[in-house]
């Protein structure tokens, strides 16, 4: 019995993962393969020339996707590591408020929120209209239906996963260790980037790991900020889904964004990876 | 590393006066607001550790030690009262401008570095040059036994190793002063004694000042120079081990170090400088150097070892006190007797077991204890 507790306790979880995850995929997988369409239905003809041609049909779409994906991944570290710091070092007895405030925003509506800064955004909304009365900007200056837009809306939702991880990294350095760097004579600069930061990297990476996939598969923020120009490729599949109910191709977008994003993470934790992280910044 | 080397570093144009003290404390004081009370950890410390002098803070926890040691290292502002390094002010300098360095009580040590960049730390920072700094780090792993183990990660090390990484990584810098955070506390009694002696062949090697805080009276006694026994965040007293050990200037120094009997007596008369105070119905306890006038109540301490049982009254110019045996303890080097006097006080009395130990008191024998005058020692009034 004893020995057999560890598989019982994955059991639960285990079946739930194999049902609602791998019985699915493995499903998809069959579906991208087939050929037909709604009215007639699909049959399995094993093509997978499909794989190359959503490829090279959404390439512009795939690039944006990945693209939107890193710049927001890497302004979310910007605007991330200066708050999870102030809340790790200076957060004091509040620490615990200051982490519900971060993460207060997910008690609303995804879609709420994204819509919410819609309005906000908006050619006349709460944001452009006073600037544009006060002649700060021109009249047919715009936020909404651009870049700005998507990737700001990325990482405003995205923002908490970011600092949570770097938050709990920054927590767990010993402040004797800091104070030990400045005692062999580091500057605030120096023991930032010698002790601190190297050893808040995992937390960066984790990070990086839960925005930037999400953010690159994102398709509300593309849909409601954005316009034409901004479709991502999670809006594509949508549509290849919802609307022209070809599930094929859905299926093989959604197996080459996921495998382009698990080569681009598994190269990323190659090149960057935890131990080695620390290596380099040793040096 | 000699001590000219020293002198070619970056410091040496602030390090003119090779006279002054190594470090003088000046009236410092330590309050901090604590639920909205000021609480003083340092209520006014004065002290001047001379150069190359192995001196310790000794105290009990919450007495101010640590605290003291951070204003020296400058995590602390004091917040009155000046610190002064080499004779050079350096109130309110910040702790990387400062040349003195700390070995902290878990170590800090860079967990994400090797021990060759744990070591090189504070020489990198100085911009001292590559083949320097590559000559220094190995002298020092040489001086702590750790050379070959440069590679090595903190966690992948014992807490032995770790604490002599934590020193290197102090002492390579050749810095005025090394400042030691109760350093041995982690370790295991064996290694702790092994590092005792360790510590102090190090400090002889090179020769820089060293101020160790420690709650460890025996640590203190073994290493030090010299030792300020703090209480409630003040100095109680500052001398050499020998002196505190059989001179403590006041009550908690005689309990904090070692075991002691405190007695209180009546100055019966006071002849060539020796008073003969009387205790009880038949006793009487002889203090040389005694500071009382007749009549006058002084409480003395005497130490157990001091003290000899016997069954007849002793004769001649000693302290006689009169007891009866509650308890005798064996611990193998020596017997530990607990005597009750007339008044109910207790002593405390250690016989070593020599061979010819002849003195076998038993449990409820009546005896007489006496010791030498110059033993008995009068405590602040």
């Amino acid at each position: 019995m004893k020995r057999l507790a560890p598989y019982l306790l994955i059991l639960p979880g285990g079946l739930w993962l194999l049902i609602f995850l791998v019985v699915p995929m493995v499903f998809m997988a069959s579906v991208s393969t087939q050929e037909g369409d709604t009215l007639n239905g699909f049959v399995q003809t094993f093509n997978l020339s499909i794989y190359g041609d959503v490829l090279a049909q959404y390439r512009t779409q795939f690039l944006r996707s990945v693209g939107y994906g890193l710049a927001g991944t890497a302004v979310s570290i910007a605007l991330a590591y200066p708050v999870a710091s102030w809340i790790a070092f200076k957060g004091g007895a509040r620490k615990s408020t200051y982490l519900l405030l971060v993460l207060l925003p997910f008690f609303v509506s995804f879609v709420l929120r994204t819509v919410s800064w819609k309005f906000l955004l908006a050619d006349d909304g709460l944001l452009l209209a006073p600037l544009k009365s006060a002649g700060l900007v021109s009249g047919d200056f715009h936020v909404l239906q651009t870049t700005v837009a998507v990737i700001g809306g990325l990482v405003y939702n995205y923002l908490p996963f970011m600092i949570l991880p770097i938050y709990v990294a920054l927590e767990r350095v010993d402040p004797r260790v800091i104070e030990a760097a400045h005692d062999l004579y580091a500057s605030g600069r120096a023991a930032f980037t010698r002790v601190v930061l190297p050893l808040s990297l995992p937390g960066v990476f984790a990070g990086v790991l839960m925005t930037f996939v999400p953010m690159t598969a994102d398709y509300v923020n593309a849909g409601i900020l954005g316009g034409p120009e901004n479709t991502m490729i999670g809006n594509i599949i949508q549509t290849e889904y919802l609307v022209n109910g070809d599930y094929p191709t859905a299926s093989a977008l959604s197996f080459t964004l996921m495998a382009v994003m698990l080569i681009g993470i598994f190269a990323y934790a190659k090149a960057l990876g935890t131990e080695n992280v620390l290596e380099a910044a040793a040096r | 590393m000699t001590q000219t080397q020293a002198g070619a570093e970056a410091v040496a144009a602030t390090c003119d006066s090779s006279s002054a003290p190594a470090i003088e404390l000046d009236g410092v004081v330590k309050e901090y607001l604590a639920h909205g009370e000021v609480v003083q950890a340092v209520k006014g410390v004065t002290l001047t550790i001379a150069e190359g002098e192995f001196f310790s803070l000794l105290g009990p926890s919450g007495c101010g030690k640590t605290t003291t040691m951070r204003v020296i290292a400058g995590f602390e502002d004091p917040s009155r009262g000046t610190v002064r390094l080499h004779g050079h002010d350096v109130t309110g300098v910040p702790p990387n401008k400062r040349d003195v360095n700390m070995v902290f009580q878990s170590y800090a040590l860079f967990p994400h570095m090797n021990v060759w960049e744990n070591v090189a730390f504070g020489l990198k920072r100085r911009k001292v040059d590559r083949a320097e700094i590559r000559r220094r780090v190995g002298e020092m792993l040489e001086i702590v036994d750790l050379a070959g183990r440069e590679k090595r990660r903190p966690r992948e090390m014992s807490g032995g190793q770790q604490q002599r990484v934590a020193l290197a990584r102090a002492l390579v810098n050749n810095p005025r002063a090394l400042l030691l955070d109760e350093p041995l506390g982690a370790l295991d009694l064996k290694l702790r004694q092994a590092m005792q002696i360790e510590l102090k062949r190090i400090q002889r090697e090179v020769g820089i000042t060293f101020v160790y805080v420690t709650h460890d009276q025996s640590e203190a006694l073994t290493m030090s120079d010299r030792i300020a026994v703090m209480n409630d965040g003040l100095v109680e007293q500052l001398a050499s081990p020998r002196e505190i050990y059989e001179r403590p200037a006041t009550a908690f120094v005689a309990g904090f170090i070692g075991t002691s009997n405190l007695l209180k007596g009546v100055v019966d008369r006071v002849a060539s400088g020796c008073a003969v105070l009387r205790v009880g119905q038949e006793s009487r306890v002889l203090v040389a150097e005694s500071p009382g006038r007749e009549g006058e109540l002084l409480t003395i301490t005497v130490r157990p070892e001091k003290i000899t049982i016997s069954a007849e009254e002793p004769e001649g110019e000693v302290s006689a006190v009169r007891g009866t045996v509650r308890e005798v303890v064996y611990l193998g080097l020596y017997n530990s007797y607990t005597v009750a006097l007339a008044d109910g006080a207790e002593v405390t009395v250690f016989q070593q077991n020599a061979l010819d130990s002849t003195s076998t008191a038993e449990r409820g024998d009546a005896v007489w204890l006496s010791w030498q005058p110059r033993h008995s020692y009068a405590i602040g009034r």
